[in-house]
């Protein structure tokens, strides 16, 4: 970026003065070719769908607390909120890097096909849900039916996960450093491999967290719902 | 969807700054319910005797003058009226099982939306921050609010069918979400003699609720047997002469937030009616967990 100056590299949007259609207009439009690389968003104010839709290198900043569908669809940018989240954080993500400083809500990493979503504090109900190759680290605890018919990607938890955890799972993998409430239809804990622990070391160094591979444990699924069953009868 | 909003002020001295902080907070929510709105506010207590009753009258410019004639003439010169259009606070020595059947045939097309010592209810059709400056929420003083912004699905949009809904005395509920068996718990209820005036699902709960006190249970107990009685999605915000309290059931499908500093407790559908709150950059923020009961008291 010869002939671009530091201040032309940064640009700030201000929530409390402009609107969230005018930071992601940027995003979209006018940052590819403009040199900006870093982006920082003041007074986010809880406002939905902040920063969604990037489909840029970008660095954006979040000085606060994001509502609905933060770095939605991301796609190669990376997104730090320095506060909490609301529902569908990073939802449908295909690749780069967001990290959510606070705690998520609900859905967060929803669909997400690739990327990592880091999230330092707790996370809520149906965490990963229908995930299909997105990482997701998180810090604190999980809510009740998380990974819900993951397909592939892993979700890893350092603290304790809520009920019917993997509840209809595909090919994604779960490792739960904490406690698991309870295990959903097709969930079965298993146990870690070589691989698993590499896996593990790499999520967790990804996400600058301090544990030990060897205090995880794994989920996967038991593969039991991949075929119809006729003497089931409907009893899973 | 619908938005619901709740404030406790923790010091005496900002208990005439509720509605002010209040006022943002509900006009946010106008995003997931722009039709009606309402608003309960928990004021100082009335002497033991006396009673005070949130009337709503259909149109505007009603003849309360006249309403208050008759009621003079029946019950005594003691009552007073404060009159805001089309609603109007009584306030008298007088039982609600006296005034009320007195009101419902006398005065039919009146509706009696809130009785108590201390809660006073103003609710009606319209986007929010109309209903607000309508009724101005923005001066309410007192110890606490409930308010609420409807988008309907299960009942027509009408003043009556706004949330907050009451029961009893002192006693109002408002919900965001659906209640699946509302048939159910009225048909049990009405048994016992219970009378219901709309044919809303939030009635329901707040009446099974308000029901459930009444027979002995505290607000946490009557609470605990809802989340077995009240099939549906729900989260529900109660308000009690001293109390609020915040519930959300098993699949926790609808959202809601709490902000506490040691000045308020705050709570709403989502952060961003929070936003403007002094002093939330440092609150505890946290979302309530499935099928925890969470109650602040006064």
């Amino acid at each position: 970026m010869d002939g671009v100056n530091a201040t032309d590299r940064r640009r700030v949007f201000d929530l409390s003065t402009a609107r969230v259609r005018d930071l992601n207009q940027f995003l979209h439009h006018e940052l590819p070719g403009s040199g900006v690389e870093q982006v920082e968003v003041q007074h986010p104010g809880g406002r939905h769908a902040i920063a969604v839709g990037i489909n840029h290198p970008v660095n954006v900043e979040v000085k606060g607390h994001g509502g609905y569908y933060l770095a939605g669809m991301n796609k190669l940018a990376s997104v730090t909120v320095h506060g909490n989240v609301g529902w569908g954080v990073a939802e449908n993500m295909m690749s780069g890097t967001v990290r959510v400083k606070g705690f998520a809500s609900e859905s967060a990493g929803a669909t997400g096909h690739g990327g990592t979503l880091i999230i330092e504090g707790d996370a809520s109900l149906r965490c990963g849900i229908s995930m299909k190759g997105i990482d997701i680290v998180v810090g604190g605890d999980i809510g009740n039916y998380s990974a819900f018919m993951a397909q592939a990607g892993h979700l890893l938890v350092c603290g304790d996960a809520g009920h019917a955890l993997g509840d209809s799972l595909y090919e994604a993998v779960i490792y739960v450093r904490g406690r698991i409430k309870s295990l959903g239809a097709d969930a079965q804990e298993e146990e870690m491999t070589d691989a698993d622990r590499a896996k593990v070391a790499e999520l967790l160094a990804r996400a600058g967290f301090g544990y030990q591979p060897s205090e995880f444990k794994r989920v996967a699924s038991a593969k039991k719902l991949y075929h119809w069953n006729a003497d089931a009868n409907q009893e899973y | 969807m619908c938005g619901i909003v709740g404030l406790l002020v923790k010091k005496p001295e900002l208990r005439e700054q509720l509605g002010a902080l209040m006022v943002p907070m509900l006009v946010e929510m106008a995003a997931r319910g722009p039709e009606s709105a309402g608003m309960a506010v928990f004021t100082a207590a009335l002497p033991e005797g006396q009673r005070k009753y949130s009337l709503h009258a259909p149109v505007w410019d009603y003849d309360w003058g006249g309403f208050e004639g008759e009621f003079i003439k029946r019950f005594g010169p003691e009552a007073q009226l404060g009159v805001q259009g089309n609603h109007a606070i009584l306030t008298c020595d007088e039982p609600a099982d006296a005034v009320k059947p007195w009101v419902r045939g006398h005065f039919p097309m009146l509706h009696i939306l809130a009785a108590g010592r201390v809660m006073d209810i103003y609710k009606d059709t319209g986007h929010p921050a109309s209903v607000a400056e309508r009724y101005r929420f923005g001066s309410f003083s007192g110890t606490h609010l409930v308010g609420h912004t409807r988008m309907a699905t299960e009942s027509a949009v009408t003043p009556d069918r706004a949330h907050p809904f009451t029961a009893g005395e002192d006693f109002c509920l408002v919900h965001n979400g659906t209640i699946s068996n509302p048939y159910m718990i009225r048909r049990k209820l009405e048994h016992r003699g219970i009378v219901f005036e709309t044919d809303n699902d939030t009635e329901a709960a707040c009446r099974y609720l308000e029901w459930r006190m009444r027979e002995g249970d505290n607000l946490e107990t009557a609470l605990g047997k809802g989340f077995e009685e009240l099939d549906g999605f729900y989260t529900f915000l109660i308000g009690t002469q001293n109390k609020l309290a915040l519930v959300r059931d098993a699949f926790a499908c609808k959202p809601a937030v709490v902000a506490e500093t040691d000045d308020y407790v705050a709570i709403a559908s989502e952060f961003r009616s929070l936003a403007h709150l002094p002093g939330v950059d440092q609150a505890k923020l946290f979302e309530p967990m499935p099928e925890e009961i969470y109650s602040w008291t006064v």
